[in-house]
């Protein structure tokens, strides 16, 4: 049976990771490819990288270093940031990416999702959603989760699972940061909604909060972590061992 | 030399990445002389079995691989490259395959617990059902990268090894020189990288 995940995210800026590290052994810290090839020889089942930077020349730096992690590590790839046409989806996929993340894109044109999945399959296809309770309500947010879109979670990415999208990130902007553990109830509606795989981020701070989500939601498919991994918080190797004396199923 | 026979479906970046990382050498082309002078052939591929076959029959490629093939040239089709390897496929209506190998291609849908999800996505541990040459480096129960909503049924003679989800999945085909993957080496870590070395160091298979 198909085992579950753990996705390390990297956002990169002028080709650097953002967030700092502090791993034994990894000479330049920041540097994506050497974080890569690192979290890959680790554990890491799949990598997203995160494109926060904004003109084209920075960009195009974007491309160059993904190229450079394509030919270095053999797990699946996953871009998301600025990803507003096809033509993006073919940009970052020549150098490598398997699936790309939309978010805002989608918000924006949702019909992009249909367009991409029609082109380059629904497997292709991630949809990404930032998500805060405002009165008592799940509610969609863009532009990094500082604006409230005014839709409703679910209803939204149920639209994008009808439009072609194959996965869902489900970034829960309550639990982000706080490290108190996955947003359960979220991402419980989320998997009970959709027939795609389900994507937790946000809120991991410890091992017992991934062995927490795989136990109290079997649906879930992914765990996926940022500042936790990087910082050497939690590594991947230790986080898998446990999972698996939890009977929950890992690639070793 | 390994022939990649590119023919204008899907990105093949990551499988000649992975190739040129293990030391082989490979050659991406659609040239049948450049195809016919290479050792071995490798038979890529994504999207939909329809659009994939007739692209290969259109450039003519379809009868350079199926007379390789029958010369003993070891072949390895991978994903949908596999599934063309097989008579016929069912998926939006009825097509035919290279014919290489007995079976055909239908979907999971009909075939699995309607709670599981398609398409197949993630790392699943391979079930051995034969020894192969293909696994010299690899064990059973190592997890290989799936990801797809069709399979091979009907092809006991050339099953080596399984996945299970819902049901038992064909995961991977031999049968004399012709070879075949469901999931992506190119994406499987060590275990995926372990599989293309061994195929690359096969001796002729006659």
């Amino acid at each position: 049976m198909i085992t579950k995940r753990i996705i390390p995210c990297l956002d990169v800026k002028n080709g650097r990771v953002v967030k700092g590290t502090n791993f034994e052994g990894l000479n330049d810290v920041s540097c994506p490819i050497e974080l890569a090839k690192y979290y890959s020889k680790n554990g890491a089942d799949e990598l997203v990288f995160y494109d926060i930077t904004a003109s084209f020349e920075e960009r195009k730096l974007f491309t160059d270093i993904l190229c450079k992690v394509a030919e270095n590590v053999f797990i699946p790839l996953t871009v998301g940031g600025g990803i507003n046409t096809v033509d993006d989806f073919d940009r970052v996929l020549k150098c490598g990416a398997d699936k790309v993340s939309v978010n805002s894109g989608a918000i924006k044109n949702p019909m992009l999702i249909k367009e991409a999945a029609m082109k380059y399959g629904n497997q292709c296809v991630v949809i990404s959603a930032d998500i805060k309770r405002v009165d008592g309500q799940f509610m969609v947010f863009a532009k990094g989760g500082r604006e409230n879109t005014g839709m409703e979670a679910i209803s939204w990415i149920k639209k994008c699972v009808s439009l072609g999208a194959g996965e869902v990130v489900v970034n829960s902007i309550d639990t982000d940061g706080v490290k108190g553990g996955f947003d359960i109830e979220l991402l419980k509606l989320v998997c009970e909604a959709v027939n795609v795989p389900v994507i937790a981020s946000g809120g991991a701070g410890s091992i017992q909060h991934f062995v927490d989500l795989f136990k109290e939601i079997p649906d879930i498919d992914a765990g996926l972590a940022a500042s936790i991994f990087h910082f050497g918080e939690v590594k991947i190797s230790d986080l898998k061992k446990e999972l698996k004396e939890n009977n929950i199923r890992v690639r070793l | 030399m390994i022939a990649i026979v590119d023919y204008g479906v899907g990105n093949l970046f990551s499988l000649i990445s992975s190739f040129k990382f293990i030391g082989a050498d490979v050659l991406v082309t659609s040239d049948p002389n450049e195809i016919k002078k290479c050792d071995k052939i490798i038979l890529p591929g994504v999207g939909a079995f329809e659009d994939a076959r007739k692209k290969l029959s259109d450039t003519g490629l379809d009868k350079i691989i199926i007379e390789e093939a029958k010369r003993g040239k070891a072949i390895m089709g991978i994903c949908l490259g596999m599934q063309m390897l097989f008579e016929k496929s069912y998926e939006y209506g009825e097509h035919m395959g290279l014919g290489l190998l007995k079976g055909s291609i239908i979907p999971m849908q009909d075939y699995i617990p309607s709670e599981l999800k398609i398409p197949h996505i993630g790392y699943n541990p391979l079930i051995f059902k034969k020894q192969s040459p293909l696994f010299k480096y690899i064990k059973e129960g190592d997890c290989v990268y799936f990801v797809h909503s069709y399979f091979a049924s009907d092809c006991e003679e050339s099953v080596i090894a399984t996945a299970e989800y819902g049901k038992e999945l064909t995961a991977a085909v031999a049968y004399k020189n012709i070879f075949g993957c469901q999931f992506h080496p190119e994406k499987s870590g060590d275990v995926g990288l372990s599989i293309l070395k061994a195929f690359c160091e096969m001796e002729d298979v006659k």
